[in-house]
């Protein structure tokens, strides 16, 4: 079919669009009138439209304030229309500057009048931008303009849906905490409590999904929300409600979805009955294999969060409905041939467009059920061991960490972390699907921060002294990998990098302590323990508590690094520190004053051992025990130089100290201050 | 206004007595309990001798050795689950696990060994607390949920639809355990050792599970099923079906202006002429008024040769004149009394002596009549009855608040009205009843046939829900009835009420 060029359109069939910059009102309105008749219900109209530019026209008429109201309303509808077309057509317009007229039109209409034809076709306008998903939110979100829109949205039922939606769209694009309370402030939990109890599914379901986009990790605004109520019930019970069985399909999802954000948010416990009762079995129902793939995806994600913290929840999760067999499904490429996409406003506008493409579907399938998993086998070892033996989970697990996209991969890592915390399973399963591999190659390679610090987390776990794999991962490098880890500028990567440091170094062979010092370096180690993180710190000590065990390889540690670890720990002592980190510190010096070369280190350095006596009598009992514990070591009977340690303290008068010290009442105390003095000749 | 809602609100609250005394019944409205019993408690005959029972045979004990399997015993209720309860469920309380714990709770078809439990032999099916296995007609379980023990209430569901099984824990739903079930199964529970203790609910005491949630999606499944079921409609066949269900309704019951409207509006062809309607409007506007001889003359002069081919209506007819004469209301003297009347003041023939004697002049008539029709039709107990009923009116001084006054009512014109009306459309080749309402009766038969062949759905198909939008399962019908009635005594004595008012203000004004 031939298509005629555009501007030969304008030349000859469109006298309207040059009517449409005429003075006279009369022949202007009946312009716009011709050109809405032309672009409603079809999509090449609306582009060829846009490209003449007739857009920065009809915005120049809206902002007259001369004009009549009526021609305005005429070419908002217009607009309306054009924004109703392609996404790119909704991009073009907010490219013209179409939504700072809106909002400045919209406040000045006034918010009595809500119900005006104009005012209307302005909130629809909005609506239909808004649910393009390429809009910006509100500009800057100010906050009589909310308030404002706000308003509008009560009355009559065409504001509610188009206020519903706007602010559901414009919650999902910037979702801070500061936004998320800048909206209620305005009055949006009122409005979207008042919404929830339309009869219109079109109103209520934005409604539900703004509702969710508030709440989302948000501990003030949920507990907010959860107290509102409308027409006498509480808006979690209206939530209930909607979630009922013979409602709506999409509509018991979204209302599932805003009561597990309220429950992750604080506002609901997870014993309470709408939650472990109703809203899990909601989400449950629609992971089942009679529902559209996009409900299955959404609806697993959605439990994997609800159930990523409490045990109670990961276990009634277990037993409802054969969930693991279902789960187990959405691993197998089974999606059926006749699945659709989800229509209009079923879908929440954070994942709409996600489901567009159906050859993504078994993707999104299997990082679905890999979170489920993860969730579900957190913290109970029965579970985990029925979710380690379905089906081909763990060739899963394997295949999406080497090849699938990453948010698949990170769903894979963390179904691993929480197979991982099984020590049975560290020794059988993952060791023989040799997942360690997979993971150090993710751990390597990627730059998702997210990714990594999961899979460090993971790698952690693998390092355990009790799991086979912790050998073949040396072999690959890993010291110097997560030596460099140390070093970035995540805490939680940091942290991780330490604590895997620190399971290596425990009962380890001497060479794998040299390499993780050589690799780490005595710096890195001063740059650590001043970490503001305190668990970093924590994990730190505990690194060089493990280091300094044995007494061949303290004295061997203490020889090359001596004067430097001495250092740290007067660092740490000095510092402004909790009593565990000081206690961390004084295990430690215990562990030093066990070697033989190494007891010099502390015999040598007065300060220290003045230190170590006003532990002994500080109002704190684990650092008195620590200390006298180090002063035991220090003293030790049998061993060579003892008895001139021995003098040397007792005219320190630790002795004295000590014999003081047995009137404590603290029993642990009492036996280390017995042992020690029992050392003294 | 004040004094009638005030005696309204003094009266018992009829309602939730009704539906405490049977909350089972209530869960399943659709059923006809005196065909298809619902299971209410275990069966005292239908048990292995090991089984004890109390507390009104909801509580079941173990009372054998238990020391093996063999010393399995089982109880079944006293009823199959009816395929009307549509979703079926039950719970049970494990109120001591026992020794062991070996329960087992499930169904089995009548007739399956006792002395087992239930899931071990064919047509039988459980769920077993010990190591949380199903058990589907035979000796070995499959994994299935979690165990239970004392203190659980493990709830056994039978959708009759899908006819799957599903258990649940505590409240929690576990999922299908078993399907494609036979039908007539009943609720069974088992216990192998001693101590074992559980008690049953069927639905005497609120569930633990929310079933009315589980029935409400059912519902709206098989109703959607019904509302989206493709009517196969060539070149608009179905929809000129529906529009002569509509005028053959109109036609029928002489919505004269209205079918003619219909007919017009939807291009129909009018098989019965206008005339007609008006002729049957003309004539059941006579016998709803009691002016049966004129009735009679105007059929006679309207449709000739149909009383004469149908004598027994003609009968029928007659008698109701003959009571109508009685009533004082057929008289050629048109005083216009009508039906109705003072309480005191009525009497025989509207107390004319001239009329008294034509009514006992035409009594006569109508007897010899009687006697012609048993010559030539045969003896008719109907036709006997009908004449001694009318006739027993002159035994009486006031017939009126006789045993037989209630012929007098203007009521039973109805019936004779309805059967001269099908008369007249029969002999012009229309149904005696129309096909919209034949539909309907037809519809609702197929309901009650669903119900005997084991159907579930039937549970929740409702005409008078397709109908009147009107409430369905889980509202009891006889309670609801009881409500509507209620408030509708309620609305026309407030109605009355006002009027009166109003009338005696009017009256103080003047």
């Amino acid at each position: 079919m031939e298509v005629l060029p555009t501007c030969m359109d304008v030349e000859h069939s469109r006298v309207y669009i040059d009517q449409l910059y005429s003075n006279d009102s009369q022949k202007c309105f009946q312009a716009v009138s011709e050109l809405k008749f032309a672009v409603i219900g079809s999509v090449r109209e609306k582009g060829s439209i846009i490209e003449q530019g007739v857009v920065v026209r009809l915005l120049q008429i809206l902002r007259a304030p001369e004009l009549d109201i009526l021609l305005k309303t005429e070419v908002a509808t217009v607009l309306n229309s054009l924004a109703k077309g392609l996404p790119e057509h909704a991009a073009a317009l907010v490219q013209a500057g179409l939504l700072p007229v809106l909002w400045e039109q919209l406040e000045s209409c006034p918010s009595g009048g809500s119900g005006s034809a104009y005012t209307q076709m302005l909130l629809c306008c909005l609506r239909s931008i808004y649910r393009q998903g390429c809009a910006p939110p509100p500009p800057a979100w100010d906050q009589k303009l909310l308030s404002s829109l706000i308003q509008h949205g009560y009355h009559p039922p065409s504001n509610q849906e188009c206020v519903a939606n706007i602010l559901a769209h414009a919650c999902k694009v910037s979702r801070t905490n500061e936004q998320q309370q800048q909206l209620v402030d305005a009055g949006g939990a009122d409005l979207v409590a008042c919404l929830l109890c339309s009869p219109v599914s079109r109103v209520q379901l934005p409604a539900l999904h703004c509702l969710t986009a508030m709440c989302f990790n948000n501990e003030r605004v949920s507990s907010i929300i959860a107290t509102k109520s409308y027409g006498g019930k509480a808006v979690p019970d209206l939530l209930v409600g909607l979630m009922a069985r013979d409602r709506p399909r999409d509509m018991q999802l979204a209302a599932a979805t805003a009561l597990t954000f309220l429950h992750r948010a604080g506002a609901l416990s997870a014993d309470d009955p709408r939650i472990i009762y109703k809203t899990l079995q909601c989400l449950v129902r629609m992971c089942r294999r009679d529902r559209e793939v996009w409900e299955r995806v959404e609806a697993a994600n959605t439990l994997a969060y609800l159930t990523e913290v409490s045990t109670d929840l990961q276990r009634t999760a277990a037993m409802t409905d054969h969930l693991i067999h279902t789960m187990n499904d959405y691993l197998k490429d089974t999606t059926p041939p006749n699945a659709s996409v989800p229509q209009g406003i079923s879908v929440s506008p954070v994942s709409c467009r996600q489901y567009d493409n159906p050859s993504t579907w078994p993707e999104l399938m299997v990082g679905a059920a890999l979170k489920v998993y993860a969730s579900l086998g957190a913290n109970d070892e029965d579970i985990r061991q029925r979710v380690i033996k379905t089906d081909v989970l763990m060739n899963t697990i394997v295949t999406s960490l080497s090849a699938a996209s990453p948010p698949v991969q990170l769903a894979a890592v963390r179904c691993l972390h929480s197979l991982s915390r099984s020590v049975h399973t560290l020794r059988t399963t993952l060791q023989d699907h040799v997942v360690w591999r997979p993971l150090m190659t993710v751990l390597k390679t990627s730059n998702n921060e997210e990714l990594v610090t999961v899979s460090s987390s993971t790698l952690c776990n693998l390092l355990l002294e009790f799991s086979p794999s912790k050998e073949q991962i040396l072999d690959q490098g890993a010291v110097e990998f997560l030596c460099g880890l140390t070093r970035r500028p995540h805490p939680g990567l940091r942290l991780n990098a330490v604590w895997a440091l620190m399971n290596m170094a425990f009962q380890a062979e001497h060479r794998v302590k040299v390499s993780i010092l050589h690799h780490l370096g005595t710096d890195q180690i001063f740059r650590l323990l001043s970490d503001t993180d305190v668990h970093i710190l924590m994990k730190t000590l505990g690194l060089l508590r493990n280091l300094l065990s044995t007494k061949g390889h303290i004295d061997q540690i203490m020889q090359c690094h001596g004067k430097e670890i001495m250092q740290a720990i007067i660092l740490i002592l000095e510092g402004e520190h909790s009593a565990e980190v000081k206690e961390q510190a004084l295990c430690i010096l215990a562990n030093i004053a066990d070697g033989d070369i190494a007891k010099s280190a502390i015999m040598s350095n007065e300060d220290v051992l003045k230190k170590l006596m006003n532990y002994m009598v500080i109002p704190n009992v684990k650092l008195q025990i620590a200390a006298t514990f180090c002063i035991s070591n220090l003293i030790w009977n049998v061993e060579e130089g003892a008895a001139e340690r021995q003098n040397k303290l007792r005219e320190m008068g630790v002795y004295k100290l000590l014999q003081n010290l047995m009137t404590t009442t603290d029993t642990g105390l009492f036996d280390k201050v017995k042992t020690a003095l029992q050392q003294f000749h | 206004m004040a004094a009638g809602s005030g005696r309204h609100s003094a009266s018992p609250p009829l309602f939730p007595s009704v539906a405490a005394q049977d909350a089972v019944k209530s869960l399943y409205p659709m059923v006809n309990e005196e065909e298809t019993p619902l299971p209410r408690c275990w069966s005292s005959k239908d048990k292995y001798s090991f089984i004890g029972l109390s507390q009104n045979n909801l509580r079941v004990h173990y009372k054998g050795h238990g020391k093996n399997h063999k010393d399995a015993a089982s109880v079944r209720a006293t009823h199959p689950i009816p395929a009307a309860c549509g979703l079926y469920y039950y719970e049970v309380k494990i109120v001591s696990k026992g020794r062991d714990g070996y329960m087992g709770i499930g169904l089995s078809s009548q007739g399956v060994n006792m002395n087992r439990l239930p899931g071990w032999d064919k047509n039988s099916f459980g769920y077993h607390g010990d190591d949380g296995h199903s058990f589907c007609s035979s000796g070995s379980g499959h994994p299935y949920g979690p165990t239970f023990t004392t203190g659980d209430v493990i709830g056994c569901g039978i959708n009759l639809i899908d006819n799957v099984c599903f258990y649940t824990k505590n409240g929690h739903y576990l999922g299908v355990a078993f399907a494609d079930l036979p039908s007539q199964l009943y609720p069974t529970v088992g216990l192998q050792t001693p101590g074992e203790v559980v008690d049953a609910n069927f639905g005497q005491s609120p569930f633990v599970f929310d079933i009315g949630e589980m029935m409400r999606e059912l519902q709206s499944r098989v109703r959607n099923t019904i509302q989206t079921f493709p009517v196969p409609d060539t070149h608009g066949q179905w929809q000129s079906m529906l529009h002569r269900m509509v005028s053959t309704y109109l036609v029928h019951h002489g919505y004269c202006a209205t079918a003619e409207a219909f007919a017009r509006s939807t291009a129909q062809d009018f098989d019965e002429e206008l005339t007609s309607i008006r002729n049957r409007q003309k004539i059941q506007k006579l016998v709803l008024s009691g002016r049966m001889g004129e009735a009679i003359d105007t059929v006679h002069q309207l449709y000739p040769g149909l009383l004469e081919n149908n004598k027994n209506l003609l009968f029928m007819l007659k008698v109701r004149q003959f009571i109508e004469m009685v009533n004082g209301t057929d008289t050629d003297v048109k005083t216009g009394a009508g039906g109705g009347g003072g309480v005191g003041g009525r009497k025989m023939c509207g107390g004319s002596p001239a009329a008294i004697e034509r009514m006992l002049h035409f009594g006569r008539e109508v007897q010899h009549m009687s006697q012609v029709l048993k010559i030539h039709l045969g003896k008719s107990d109907q036709n006997k009855k009908m004449l001694q009923d009318a006739f027993s009116l002159l035994a009486y001084n006031d017939p009126w608040n006789s045993p037989v006054g209630w012929q007098l009512d203007p009521l039973q014109r109805e019936p004779v009205c309805q059967s001269l009306n099908s008369a007249i459309l029969e002999s012009h080749q229309l149904p005696r009843r129309p096909p919209l309402e034949i539909c309907v009766a037809h519809t609702r038969q197929l309901l009650t046939l669903m119900s005997r062949s084991g159907l579930g759905s039937c549970a929740f198909s409702s005409v008078d829900h397709v109908l009147g939008g009107s409430p369905l399962p889980p509202t009891p019908p006889s309670a609801a009835t009881t409500t509507t009635t209620a408030a509708a005594t309620n609305a026309l004595h407030h109605h009355h009420h006002h009027h009166y008012h109003h009338h005696h203000r009017h009256i103080h004004d003047q």
